[in-house]
Order: C-alpha cells, then structure tokens, then sequence
C-alpha cells in the first residue's frame, strides 16, 4: 500500500532557514545544511526545500546552493523559489533537486507547466498553489503571499494538473504558522478537483492536524515546518501516531 | 568488481545515483559513448522521463546496441525506474516505440482502480518477493522503497518478475533476464534498504 507521506519544510531566506506566520518568514531556525543531516538520519521520507528570498525579490535560484545541500541529501528533495523558465528547471534537477516546485512563474505563464512536462516528466513537475480564504470561497496568491491573482485554487488546479503538473503543494497562507491546523476544506475542494497528489501545506500545530487533513481533506502527504522547528514533536512521531490511527505510513 | 559505468544520456542528472554508487564502495564512472558502455565491467542506466524521448537520446547516441552488446557479452546491467522501463521490448507513451527489448513485455500506463490510486504512483510503497534473488538478498519483503512513475513495465513471461508492488491492481517492480535487473523505484533515494539493494548489485550480480 502507498504511504502517507510526512515531509518537513524548510523555508531558507539569505543565510539560513526561517520561519513565519502567514508567509512573513523572518524568524531564523537554523542551517540548511544541518537540518538536512538530521533528517537524513532520521529517515524522513522528503524534504521541500524553499528558498523565499529568491521569490520575494525575484532572483533567480541558488543553484550552487541547492548543489551543495543535494549532495548531503540522501531523501527525496523537492526545490523552489526564484524558478522562472524551463532553463531554471532543467539547472535545478541537474544539481540534484529531484522535483522543481514552480508558483508565480507557472501563474504568468501557464505554458512552463506544459514545457517543463514535456521536457523533464510529469514526475517532477510540482505546482505550488499558495491561498487565501476570500469571503466564503478562497483566492490564489502569487510571490510569496503578496499578489491576489484573481484566480480560484480549485480550477487553477484543474488546469495544472491537464497542463502536465504531477504534484500540487497546497498552501493555506491565513493558517501558515499559526499552528492551528490544516485548511482542511481548502484541501478536500482541490484533492477532489485533481487526481495527482496533493501535499496540504499551512497550519499544523499538531499530529492530529495531520490527521484530520488526510482522513477529511483527501492529502496523499502532510507538509509542515513550525511543528518541527518549535516544538518537539517530530516526523517520526507524527507516522506513529498516524499509524495508530489506521494510516498507512513508513516506519 | 566493484567498478560501475552509469550511463549518461542527457535525460536525467546522474548525481543521486552516482553518490549512493560510490557510498556502497564503487569506482565510478560515466558512460556517453558505445566504447565506454562496451568496456564496463557494471552497468547501470537512470533514468526520469519520457520513454520516446529516452530512446530517441539513446539511439541518437549509439548507445542502443552498444548495451545490447555489452549486456550480450554477459556484463551485468541494473536499469532504475524508467532505465528498467527501456528494457522491455516497446513503450506505448505516445504511440508505439521500440525499447531495448532485453526483457520481453511493453510498458503501459498504471490503471488506477479507484480515486484514492492517484497517479503519478509518488512515494513509498511496499515491494513484495519470495522467489530469492541475489539483487534482493538481505531485504525482506514488504519493505517500502521510494516510487515516482506513471507508467510500468508489463511482463510477458511470468519468470521476469522477481518483485510486485500492490498499487493498481499490483505491477512488476523488480525484474530480471539472466544478468539484466530493473527496479522501478529509485534505490538511490530509498535510504538504507536502497543502499543494500545497490550493494547485493555490486556485489552479486
């Protein structure tokens, strides 16, 4: 049976990593590269890995960081921020990213989707759609949070997933950081709309969070970061628990 | 020998598959040419991506019946996910095309047998044995292995299959021909089990 996968974050902004609440990560949780040991030795089963900055002031991926971070990686990685063209794509599965999460860039340009599908596999073509709740529906927002785009994340998902995207991480920007649980209806309107994963990312305080999104919310894997950063709860506990609870999961 | 030539056919970054080689004790090295592919005394052939466009790089290369010669002349080969997929006879992605018909069987796409069977078929899943193989030695089966694919190579003799995965109806996820394996998962990125699957490959194969 497929597992439920549990991936830690790790949001990396200049120097190191951070962590925020509702996408204004400024609060510093350490090195990249330190964290990554760590969950290699603890066998998490994937990391993302965004690096923020990249995305807020529009600069192009650190392609020679993400070499240096691949190389002491030995999970499976999925890399964002700063990816713009098929190029930026094709650099970062060649320094070792396993799959490459497009945003802002697939919103202006939907044909990178279809491009980078066609070039380099469905497989690690990753969409990531970052939302907020508007009125009794919800909005896409691009570049970090700060751009509504009018567009609606249950049809955006619809037309990325036809466009060749084989995975959607799923973003609740109002529950980022605050630890109080999934947008789980958020997850369930788009895990319906789509038939290729979806990772639900935003909000876990708890691994009853977890549970809630992946039982209601139809998430093939859970996505978190201040659960891991702040407090001691860890992914490896999170499959214990899940297990517990009748989910799938690697131990 | 622990010597290993990882074909490079400009599809897919061989790093990931390289470093995990050289973690488990081999001397490794690039193969881009039919003279290299021929000299090896271990090959193995990555791979994500499109079978057409795999093929096409293959063949534009020379390298098609440079592997077909070396794993002809008994030289060990293991292919990974859609490296195991080439093996089969023919791919159906996109119309009919050849493969390097080292093990007998084409590749279709996974049928979902219900909506929680999403495809791609990402993560980890279960791969289930119990015929005994060098390649699988000292992994019990049911143990989980990391997966990425849509599409899966469909067997025409029942004695290629070493290993099956139950999603979509259960697929091939090991195979072998004399001295030609493949594994749809990615070892490499399947942690320890994975490195000791690479090594029974080193070591035995």
């Amino acid at each position: 049976m497929l597992k439920i996968r549990v991936l830690p974050t790790l949001l990396f902004k200049e120097v190191g990593l951070v962590k925020g609440i509702g996408f204004r990560s400024d609060r510093p949780t350490g090195s990249a590269l330190q964290a990554i040991k760590v969950y290699n030795r603890r066998d998490v089963d994937e990391l993302v890995f965004f690096d923020v900055a990249a995305s807020q002031v529009g600069r192009p991926p650190d392609f020679a960081l993400i070499d240096d971070l691949a190389d002491e990686c030995f999970m499976p990685m999925t890399v964002g921020g700063g990816v713009r063209s098929v190029a930026d794509i094709g650099d970062l599965l060649s320094v070792g990213a396993d799959k490459v999460s497009i945003n802002s860039a697939a919103i202006s340009r939907p044909d990178l989707i279809t491009e980078a599908a066609d070039r380099f596999g469905v497989q690690c073509v990753v969409v990531a759609i970052d939302v907020r709740r508007a009125g009794d529906g919800w909005q896409v927002y691009s570049h970090c949070g700060t751009r509504a785009t009018g567009l609606d994340p249950v049809s955006w998902a619809r037309e990325v997933e036809t466009r060749g995207a084989g995975e959607i991480i799923l973003t609740s920007i109002d529950r980022d950081g605050t630890m109080s649980g999934y947008d789980v209806a958020l997850s369930r309107a788009v895990a319906d709309a789509v038939t290729i994963p979806v990772v639900a990312s935003g909000g876990a305080g708890s691994y009853e969070d977890m549970v809630e999104v992946l039982r209601d919310g139809g998430a093939s894997a859970v996505a978190a970061a201040s659960i891991y950063h702040f407090t001691q709860q860890t992914p490896r506990e999170a499959k214990e628990y899940l297990r517990e609870q009748g989910f799938p999961v690697r131990l | 020998m622990r010597q290993v030539a990882i074909i490079d056919y400009r599809l897919c970054n061989i790093d990931s598959i390289r470093r995990a080689v050289e973690l488990c004790g081999a001397t490794v090295e690039t193969a881009r040419d039919p003279g290299a592919v021929r000299a090896a005394a271990k090959l193995v052939l990555p791979g994500v991506g499109s079978f057409r466009q795999a093929m096409a790089n293959l063949r534009e290369a020379g390298l098609v019946d440079a592997i077909r010669d070396a794993v002809g002349g008994g030289t060990p080969l293991l292919g990974i996910c859609l490296g195991m997929q080439l093996l089969a006879s023919r791919g159906s992605e996109g119309g009919t095309v050849e493969g390097l018909s080292l093990i007998p069987g084409s590749v279709e796409r996974l049928d979902p047998r219900g909506s929680d069977e999403r495809l791609p078929h990402m993560g980890w899943n279960a791969v289930d044995h119990d015929r005994g193989d060098p390649l699988l030695n000292s992994i019990d089966s049911g143990r989980d292995f990391y997966f990425v694919h849509s599409y899966h190579l469909r067997c025409e003799r029942a004695e290629s299959v070493l290993a099956t995965t139950p999603y979509c109806g259960g697929f091939s996820s090991v195979v072998r021909n004399h001295r030609v394996w493949g594994t749809q998962f990615h070892p490499e990125k399947s942690q320890a089990v994975g490195m000791q699957l690479l090594r029974n490959f080193l070591t035995h194969a």
